[in-house]
């Protein structure tokens, strides 16, 4: 545990997070993230965020060593999507009983490697750790190094269980484990002065394909994403990228920083959130490929395409733009991305009455004081019922958040729109927003919030039986108009 | 009679089994104005919230004491007083169910003797209920933690009752096992009305999670059964109880108040309805109303239209054993042969199932026992196998996650196993293969008889 407790103070010690640069020493070992507290919870373990973090990599196992709650309670339940393997999909699991709590679970762990290397036979099996195993002090750092040794095959152990901190530490130390274990360890048949490394970025409803088409006509590999629709070798020669680009914020900041550390591979944190956000990133891109010796030319053909692109997007969202001017936009999202959703929000007319910023950094409050003036209302932490007040008194028209509180804004029969890793709809690039404006229109305007928010006739006064129903039981635009 | 096979495997790959403490939290979102709580890391609770409010498509009232490394060693009972305020300050309920996890099991929090101290040190705290469940994830599975819920929300809110007190002879205890929907319980709730008796269902899923629209928003579970309720359950004058997980709370609630119980394994299918239907009327002293006598013939009538699509045919199940007792029960009782059972976990039942062997296992013991089978039945996690197998798949069980209306299947009653019966048996018909001149030919030139049943449905059918 005291090699887990280092790797913990490590990645708390960020010289690539500004906010965390600004914290004292004192501060900085507390970590990055609030206490959390009992009976006010919400949100997953470090476990979760390891498992969000590297389970787009396509190609290998993914055993979790634990009983069996962590994987069975969860597993097939994320968004990302592969354009190869499906074994990612597979849930491997210890599901350690009663005898292995009490006896060690290694050997358990050590067969369960040895089952999957005979029947799949992956590039690579990557073990996670949990609480339970933890506890009773299961090494599987050893495990993994003996099941390497004897099947010949990387064995890569995480070592993120559940109870050491929130889903933000777990992406970081998931990232810790590719550091140590993956990154640097295969090299590329060829490279090219385009190669580009994106991290952070899981390819959750195949976003990561509405860029790539634009990546591709530039000329410019994407070497390794990481994770999404990743293959284990991509991974592995990662190293040789000649830039990287982080997106999704701090949650694999360490990956990049170290990279650029050992590798020299500079990155930049970018997003595709947004046409404006997609168009710098691009440029980023560019810049940093010709910084790092790709020929000049590659940034006249890049604006070329951004101009195109955007000409397309701007294009694409007009016919929504009087449809959606005004709207009341309520976003809840963990955060991170707040302010690249909020500008993209704004870009089809929409206003932004409140945005959470839970989980952002003060760089990111920054970016939505710029966006949205400075009476921006930052929400910290809003309960459930305070959402539900808040649609209930229309003073939303929409509710954009993850699955969990979707039922928070149907209940209060308003509107609503998932934009979190379970969604089943693509935002990224030029498209993803054309998209996103396409699905807000789709859920304002759908003839259900009228019907679901009349009243059963025999619930009105008789008198008002056969009458028109009352003004505020109307549409999303009468609510608007009040 | 089976032969029950336990796992050899080290590895379980595509679990079939979710974790006991989920189904004892699920049992407490049946008990009004709850807050289900998991002691453990947030993560346990997390997960499970996300898999139920995918099931349900409702939101789900479940806390955590989120605890962190240092409180799982030096135990949790800061934690857990602490998120008892919290909640009790946050969202106002009357009950608060605490079930136990991996983590705090295997580090042996004594949560007893912290509710004792909570409640020593909090008097203001007199009005709210706690109930603990000790549900460790490393043993047994989801229908065990709904049953040790029951029962200890009976040992602890269901006071003694003297032996000979007068019992409402009308009023019914109903204590339904995990297997049954929302909706199985708004149909076993007519059906009991329609014989004039009252029910009272522990837990009552179908206030809580049947997708009814709120006027205000409750942080805590909506509907479900009354701590008054749980209460006089030792009045009725009897306990009707479905589901033999049920077993155990039945009893305790025999044994402290005395009330006699009946107990129904299976509730799909002519025999066990007209079982059902027969204690009634008995019960109740009335006859049986027209609307049962024509449902049953209804049914009767789908039995024989269905039977040329069901006899003979091959069927996978991956469920829990209740769940797959009832699915199995009926579906023999058609015909069918049950080709393959994997369960998650024991039960006197599993050796009594019409099948050669049942094991307890995992989706990928299903997906490699059921190559040559006309159906496959699981959860929602069997979609990827039945992909691969290129065979109908019909979803039961907990979670179905990729389906509308999981909370309003039903398949209780007459009228539900009739319409089962066409669900199922419109599956095999989209799904039969049409006849071509190779159909019958094989290598050494002989007809093959491999699968009669498939092609001579049509000729069959025209028969008629």
């Amino acid at each position: 545990m005291t090699s887990l407790a280092n790797k913990i103070q490590d990645v708390f010690n960020e010289p690539g997070c500004d906010k965390n640069q600004g914290k004292s020493d004192k501060e900085r070992k507390k970590g990055c993230t609030k206490q959390l507290q009992p009976g006010a919870a919400a949100g997953g373990c470090a476990f979760d965020g390891a498992k969000i973090a590297l389970q787009p990599i396509t190609d290998v196992a993914h055993l979790v060593h634990g009983p069996i709650a962590c994987e069975g309670n969860s597993w097939d339940n994320r968004g990302a999507k592969s354009s190869g393997s499906q074994l990612y999909r597979t849930g491997f699991t210890t599901d350690i009983n009663e005898t292995d709590v009490i006896f060690g679970g290694e050997k358990r762990l050590f067969k369960a490697i040895k089952e999957i290397i005979d029947k799949y036979d992956p590039p690579a099996v990557f073990v996670y750790q949990t609480c339970v195993p933890a506890m009773i002090g299961d090494d599987i750092g050893a495990v993994c190094k003996a099941a390497a040794a004897k099947f010949n095959k990387p064995v890569i152990p995480v070592i993120s269980p559940g109870f050491v901190g929130p889903k933000n530490l777990g992406n970081k130390l998931a990232g810790e484990a590719i550091l140590d274990h993956v990154i640097g360890t295969m090299e590329p048949e060829y490279t090219t002065p385009y190669d580009v490394n994106i991290i952070g970025e899981y390819n959750l409803s195949g976003e990561l394909w509405q860029v790539k088409p634009l990546f591709d006509e530039l000329g410019i590999r994407i070497l390794s994403c990481i994770s999404g629709d990743a293959k284990y070798k991509e991974v592995a020669w990662s190293h040789r990228a000649k830039a990287s680009m982080m997106v999704c914020s701090k949650a694999m900041i360490n990956v990049a920083r170290k990279m650029e550390e050992r590798y020299d591979i500079p990155f930049f944190e970018g997003s595709f959130y947004g046409i404006e956000d997609t168009s710098d990133s691009l440029r980023e891109i560019a810049r940093l490929l010709i910084e790092k010796g790709a020929p000049a030319e590659l940034m006249e053909r890049t604006e070329a395409v951004i101009a195109r692109e955007e000409a397309l997007a701007w294009k694409s969202i007009e016919p929504y733009r009087a449809r959606l001017a005004g709207k009341r936009v309520l976003l809840i999202t963990g955060g991170v991305k707040s302010w690249s959703v909020v500008a993209a929000l704004q870009e089809a007319g929409c206003e932004i009455v409140g945005t959470s910023v839970k989980k952002s950094t003060k760089e990111d409050k920054e970016k939505i004081k710029e966006l949205m003036g400075q009476d921006a209302h930052m929400i910290d932490d809003m309960t459930p019922r305070e959402m539900y007040k808040m649609l209930k008194d229309a003073r939303a028209d929409i509710m954009l958040s993850g699955g969990r509180s979707q039922f928070i804004s149907l209940k209060a029969k308003m509107p609503w729109l998932d934009i979190n890793q379970e969604r089943h709809h693509a935002y990224m690039g030029y498209v993803g927003m054309a998209e996103l404006v396409k699905e807000i229109d789709k859920a304002l305007y759908n003839p259900v919030w009228e019907q679901a928010r009349r009243a059963a006739p025999w619930e009105t006064k008789p008198s008002e039986m056969f009458s028109e129903p009352e003004p505020e039981l109307a549409a999303p635009t009468a609510l608007a108009a009040e | 009679m089976a032969t029950v096979q336990k796992p050899k495997k080290a590895c379980t790959v595509n679990p079939l089994k979710m974790s006991q403490p989920m189904g004892g939290a699920m049992a407490m979102m049946g008990v009004q104005n709850c807050m289900p709580m998991l002691h453990g890391s947030q993560g346990c609770t997390s997960f499970g919230l996300v898999l139920l409010v995918r099931h349900f498509r409702e939101a789900i009232p479940l806390q955590t004491t989120a605890m962190s490394e240092v409180a799982t060693v030096l135990g949790g009972l800061d934690n857990v007083e602490q998120a008892v305020l919290n909640i009790v300050k946050r969202a106002k309920p009357s009950i608060i169910g605490i079930c136990s996890t991996g983590v705090t099991e295997t580090k042996g929090d004594d949560v007893e003797g912290f509710i004792r101290l909570i409640r020593d040190r909090h008097p203001e705290l007199s009005g709210v209920e706690m109930v603990y469940v000790s549900t460790p994830d490393f043993k047994d599975a989801f229908q065990d933690g709904w049953g040790k819920t029951v029962a200890k929300l009976i040992q602890d809110l269901t006071p003694e009752r003297a032996k000979g007190a007068p019992r409402d002879m009308s009023r019914l205890n109903i204590l339904v096992g995990c297997h049954l929907t929302p909706g199985d319980i708004d149909e076993l709730r007519g059906i009991v009305e329609d014989f004039g008796l009252t029910p009272v269902f522990l837990p009552d899923l179908s206030g809580s999670l049947d997708g009814h629209i709120p006027d205000d928003f409750t942080p805590t579970t909506l509907g479900g059964t009354s701590l008054s309720e749980i209460a006089t359950l030792g009045e009725a004058g009897v306990t009707l109880v479905i589901g033999e997980q049920m077993r155990a709370a039945a009893e305790t609630l025999e044994s402290k108040t005395g009330t006699p119980f009946v107990l129904f394994d299976r509730l799909t299918g002519l025999a066990p309805n007209d079982d059902l239907i027969s204690f009634l009327a008995k019960t109740s002293g009335r006859e049986v109303p027209a609307k049962y006598r024509k449902q049953r013939g209804q049914l009767v009538d789908a039995m024989l239209d269905g039977h040329f699509f069901f006899g003979g045919k091959r069927i996978a199940i991956g469920a829990e054993p209740d769940l797959l007792w009832n699915m199995a029960g009926w579906l023999t009782d058609l015909g069918a042969v049950i080709a393959t059972a994997v369960t998650t976990t024991e039960s006197p039942l599993l050796a009594k199932l019409p099948v050669e062997t049942v094991l307890i296992g995992d989706l990928e013991d299903l997906e490699e026992r059921a190559k040559d089978c006309d159906l496959l039945i699981t959860h929602s996690h069997g979609r990827q196998a039945a992909e691969r197998l290129h065979i109908p798949f019909f979803r039961a069980g907990v979670p179905m996650f990729d389906r509308l209306g999981a909370g309003h299947e039903t398949s209780i009653g007459y009228r539900a196993s009739r319409n089962l019966i066409f669900e199922i048996g419109n599956l095999f018909i989209v799904n039969a293969h049409e006849p071509d001149p190779d159909s019958w030919r094989t290598d050494h030139g002989a007809a093959a008889h491999t699968r009669p049943e498939t092609s001579s449905e049509p000729a069959r059918m025209e028969a008629l």
